[in-house]
């Protein structure tokens, strides 16, 4: 709860909304109408059991999938979308990518590019998509992997290094893209225990600078103590929501309840 | 008349064919490269349409690998070499001129063994980007990368790497099959081993260094492609 | 499109494909078991043996057919003489023969990597429990190396037979007049190049077609231990109903 002070402050434009968010599979509704809303410094725990659809509309904000309804907002500017004949799409490609390099994200699998190094992962994309210096993102990217403490391994590639390490150069490639707003998609599932501590160190010490982060996480620890806010999704719908301390303290959901005790 | 020995016969001396038979080997890498790059082109996109494209276009890709594949590499040089004759005549008679119009040998053979090679280097780009982690391709759409951007920096330099061992095999391909071109008249090495075994009345003599140097380019080139494996595939595997 | 030319170039073309198909399953016969002796030297672990075969692999796998044919047709009419008071001249005249020679020589080379990696394939347990039954020595391949390794090899196999119809039609070169010399005399004679190209290019796919039928069906055939199993018997009353 760190970042209480940061939210008040700019309350105009929230950093991400989503309203009446809606997305099938086939006939599979996997989102049935989800609005959120974050403000900036706003550090928003997703939980959920699997298959409740809190991947999937993670996925939706920066548009990895298309909803099929509803609106997503980034800093006041709204994805544009358009009906085709294979479903939604969006209308303007480049606002898509426009918007997707201010919103970063850091996904399960890390997903960091095998053919290059670390540090290339880091500057790839402020160099190729938004164009900055090359010089100047490279000391950029040196301090970032000196913050997630991985600058020794910058010339290394990916496969050389341990998940958490990998995991902590993906978060420095996030960052390094200045983003507005950071998603993490269950960013320590894929870990072995031992190694998913380092992860969450650095997830807190960027929820500490007041980032704006949503993060769809199973770490009861990080959405109870790190987060300002947590949302409890059930079948494509909200089913609780609030600050940590009262949803936790006093569930009104039942299912709610059983989530919490069966992820202790 | 006493009969020159062998290493008199292709030697560089007055009555050597050893410049001939290098210029021709020279011919032979140049018409099999060029064939193999545009093979290359042709390759990246009929794979492209068999990964990418719609039902039509996909049909069409794998119509083009089957049927290419399945029919004598001579057939086709031959239907190039006549048919581009007979399509150049067409467009010639247009303009007044008459009669017989060769197409330049090197560009008959050059672009049958594009037309070729392109087919298996389709199907060797294909199973490469099959290799390729989707959650890296995810990675580089959520960072903002357009299309070509992503084909760019992501997609070719990694599918060309996977796809190096295979190209080497097709290479191997190509350079047997530009011996073929020898048919159109395409001065390579088979076809000026025949001019010399012809002069000379010495046939074994000739194609047997051919056969030698056949070996030599294949043997370098099997070196050069090893390396080129071993230097792309730095940081793919586990540490060593 | 001149439908009545094609049909007229359909009827000239298919009376190569005898031939096409005789000189394709003629070396691949010869070549099989050339390419099972060249297997097994490279697998015997004796370098008098291995070296010499891997050598012979390298020369053929390493250079064009093209230059195999010519060396063996054209270039050992250089030892005419010598050829005849063998009494081998007879056969190095004919271009057939040495059509099927350079084939099957060919074909040989590349089957015996075929086969020796088929024959690597075998799992070492199955070997060792034949062992242990008091099998060896040529039972022992008879038995099980060999019908495990055929198995196992069979799909490159057939690759490499549909390798050898495309690769007779270099034999027109040296005038003999199957589908694609029928078909280069024919574009020769009347300019008409996509029209022949076209008869002659489906004549070798549906004979591809047809092998690779030919190849499943005898892959179905020698591995029913990878079928579904037969659907139990329906029993007897059943069919009185």
């Amino acid at each position: 709860m760190s970042n209480g002070v940061a939210s008040l402050s700019s309350q105009t434009v929230p950093a991400v909304s989503v309203a009446n968010l809606r997305k099938s599979f086939g006939s599979l509704e996997v989102l049935k109408g989800i609005s959120l809303k974050a403000n900036e410094g706003d550090v928003i725990s997703i939980l959920g059991a699997s298959g409740s659809g809190k991947s999937t509309m993670l996925r939706c904000i920066n548009m990895l999938e298309v909803p099929d309804g509803g609106d997503v907002t980034i800093g006041g500017e709204t994805i544009k979308l358009k009906q085709s004949r294979k479903g939604m799409m969006p209308a303007d490609q480049r606002q898509v990518d426009r918007i997707r390099s201010r919103v970063a994200m850091v996904f399960q699998s890390f997903n960091l590019w095998s053919h290059m190094t670390i540090l290339e992962n880091v500057i790839e994309a402020p160099v190729h998509v938004q164009k900055r210096p090359k010089a100047e993102c490279i000391a950029e990217a040196e301090e970032l992997l000196a913050k997630v403490g991985i600058v020794d391994k910058r010339n290394q590639y990916p496969s050389h290094l341990s998940g958490g390490q990998q995991q902590r150069a993906a978060i420095a490639r996030a960052l390094a893209m200045r983003p507005d707003v950071m998603l993490f998609d269950e960013p320590t599932s894929a870990l072995d225990p031992e190694l998913v501590g380092e992860v969450l160190r650095v997830m807190r010490s960027l929820a500490e600078e007041g980032r704006t982060m949503l993060v769809v996480t199973h770490e009861m620890g990080f959405a109870r103590d790190v987060s300002n806010r947590v949302v409890f999704l059930h079948k494509g719908l909200v089913e609780e929501e609030g600050p940590p301390a009262e949803v936790f303290g006093a569930p009104k959901s039942e299912r709610f309840k059983q989530f919490i005790s069966s992820h202790r | 008349m006493q009969q020159l020995s062998y290493f008199e016969l292709i030697g560089f001396g007055p009555n050597g064919w050893g410049w001939a038979l290098l210029t021709a080997a020279g011919m032979t890498i140049a018409v099999a490269t060029c064939g193999f790059l545009a093979g290359s082109v042709v390759g990246t996109f009929v794979a492209w349409g068999k990964i990418g494209g719609n039902t039509p276009v996909r049909w069409l890709a794998d119509g083009y690998t089957t049927v290419l594949r399945g029919i004598p590499d001579l057939l086709v040089i031959y239907l190039f070499y006549f048919g581009g004759s007979a399509a150049l005549g067409a467009i010639g008679s247009l303009f007044g001129a008459e009669g017989f119009i060769g197409v330049p040998a090197f560009i008959t053979g050059a672009m049958a063994i594009g037309i070729i090679s392109g087919a298996y280097q389709a199907e060797v780009f294909r199973g490469a980007y099959q290799v390729v982690s989707r959650g890296e391709l995810e990675a580089a759409r959520s960072v903002g990368m357009h299309r070509w951007l992503m084909f760019r920096r992501i997609i070719a330099p990694q599918v060309l790497r996977y796809a190096i061992p295979g190209l080497g095999n097709t290479w191997q391909l190509v350079l047997k099959e530009s011996a073929l071109i020898s048919v159109t008249g395409l001065v390579e090495l088979l076809r000026q081993s025949q001019v010399a075994a012809g002069s000379t009345r010495r046939p074994f003599d000739f194609y047997i260094t051919a056969a030698i140097l056949y070996l030599l380019i294949t043997w370098v080139s099997t070196y050069l492609f090893q390396r080129a494996e071993t230097h792309s595939m730095r940081g793919m595997r586990r540490a060593s | 499109m001149d439908f009545a030319f094609m049909q007229e170039a359909f009827l000239r073309l298919i009376s190569g494909v005898p031939l096409t198909l005789n000189l394709a399953f003629t070396s691949i016969a010869f070549g099989a078991i050339f390419a099972m002796l060249l297997a097994l030297m490279r697998m015997s672990n004796l370098k008098v043996f291995d070296w010499p075969a891997q050598a012979y692999v390298f020369v053929f796998r390493g250079t064009p057919l093209l230059v195999q044919i010519f060396l063996i047709y054209y270039g050992l009419g250089q030892f005419r003489p010598t050829l005849d008071a063998l009494g081998l001249w007879g056969f190095f005249r004919e271009p057939y023969w040495c059509a099927v020679l350079a084939l099957t020589m060919n074909t040989a080379a590349y089957g015996s990597e075929i086969i020796r990696g088929g024959l690597q394939s075998v799992p070492h347990h199955q070997v060792e429990a034949a062992r242990a039954c008091g099998m060896s020595g040529f039972l022992l391949f008879r038995r099980i190396t060999f019908p495990i390794a055929v198995r196992q090899a069979l799909p490159a196999y057939g690759s490499e037979v549909i390798l050898m119809v495309k690769a007779t039609s270099l034999a027109s070169v040296i005038t003999m007049m199957e589908v694609t010399g029928l078909a280069a005399k024919m574009i020769s004679q009347t300019f008409r190049a996509i029209e022949v190209f076209i008869v002659a290019g489906a004549i070798y796919l549906v004979l591809n077609f047809l092998i690779t039928r030919i190849i499943m069906a005898i892959e179905w055939w020698l591995s029913p231990h990878l079928r579904r199993p037969p659907a139990i018997e329906p029993r007897l009353e059943a069919a009185h109903v």
